[in-house]
């Protein structure tokens, strides 16, 4: 009988069925979490999936590679889901043009100060610099942000687990912030949403109000855009300087 | 809402192909998304027919991060090694950026756009 178990356990466990129920699965169970909560933004569904599973895996002591193996089709369906920002984008466009200066600078501004500040607050407490190099693009969406930090010669998979923090964060601390600095404006919450925490407060920003999606996913657009071009840039010139 | 999802597969094809041919430091999607926005901009009748398929992605966008949000198991003996400089570099630039964002688009933004 046990040895039953154990063969369909290892049938199980070598196709995609167990790696995407549970996921799903995990998803659900987060999301009757956050509704119970009211939606609290500090009842964030991706910390709470994440925790569950990460737990889940360790209790089971399967290993992570056999799970994204499994999982990767939900992964996939990031690149159709950043294509179709496209949609509310061209949907938003004529109200996003009339602001559009405020935007850029608001967002070269704050993609500046998240980057430097970021690098500052851990070189100043001893982090170590595979840690400091994949910190820089964090607040850049997930695949853009791992190109880059390829590219400057830093970890990618690392940077993809400082992403989903950094959205984690940023989602679950950015409303009340936001609100405290009295930014009430949907397009505005959600644009800074979209470009201090990516996909992640993207999320958020939908949950919030459909503008401030749209505007959030402008923002996580534009964002990997100029930094997938100017992090290479800036830290080459440092790293030559120094 | 088939025909949204290979719309949506078609553009990150032609963006993939984009990137691959001209060699650019940009990834594949978001060069698809620019390439549709040019489209819907151009046949903006085209953007009810994919508002379907593109809200149902996106109103589960917090699901697609969460098979690369489990990879933190693999670093967690890093974390625990610095974790002092890894929690306050996050919060601190995570904040800086948002209010940063977000008081330079709401001072600088007309408050007239409302309507």
């Amino acid at each position: 009988m046990s040895d039953d178990i154990f063969r369909l356990w290892v049938y199980l466990s070598a196709s995609p069925l167990f790696a995407l129920s549970a996921t799903l699965g995990a998803y659900l169970a987060a999301q009757a979490i956050a509704k119970k909560c009211k939606f609290h933004p500090l009842a964030n569904p991706v910390a709470i999936t994440v925790i569950l599973l990460a737990l889940g895996i360790t209790a089971i002591g399967e290993d992570y590679q056999r799970y994204f193996e499994g999982a990767q089709f939900v992964h996939f369906l990031l690149g159709p889901a950043t294509v179709a920002f496209a949609v509310p984008m061209a949907a938003m466009w004529s109200r996003m043009k009339r602001i559009r200066l405020a935007l850029a600078v608001g967002l070269l501004g704050g993609g500046a100060a998240g980057a430097a500040s970021a690098v500052a607050t851990a070189w100043a407490l001893g982090a170590s610099r595979d840690t400091v190099l994949a910190l820089i693009p964090k607040s850049v969406t997930t695949p853009i942000a791992m190109g880059i930090t390829e590219q400057i010669g830093g970890s990618p998979s690392l940077t993809a687990v400082f992403c989903i923090l950094t959205g984690i964060v940023g989602a679950m601390a950015g409303p009340t912030l936001l609100t405290n600095f009295g930014v009430h404006r949907p397009a505005v919450r959600g644009f800074a949403l979209g470009t201090a925490a990516h996909g992640i407060g993207t999320a958020r920003a939908f949950q919030e109000h459909p503008e401030a999606g749209a505007f959030a996913g402008l923002a996580l657009g534009i964002h990997g855009l100029v930094a997938a071009v100017l992090i290479p840039l800036v830290v080459g010139l440092f790293i030559k300087l120094g | 809402m088939l025909e949204g999802l290979f719309a949506l597969l078609v553009f990150q094809l032609l963006g993939e192909a984009c990137t691959r041919l001209l060699g650019l430091p940009i990834p594949g999607p978001v060069i698809g998304l620019l390439l549709l926005f040019v489209l819907l901009r151009a046949r903006p009748q085209l953007i009810e027919r994919l508002r379907p398929t593109a809200e149902m992605l996106h109103s589960h966008l917090a699901l697609l991060f969460i098979p690369a949000g489990v990879g933190v198991v693999m670093f967690l003996p890093r974390l625990r090694q610095e974790w002092l400089p890894i929690v306050v570099a996050l919060i601190v630039s995570t904040a800086v950026g948002l209010v940063v964002t977000a008081w330079v688009a709401h001072r600088l933004a007309p408050e007239d756009d409302e309507a």
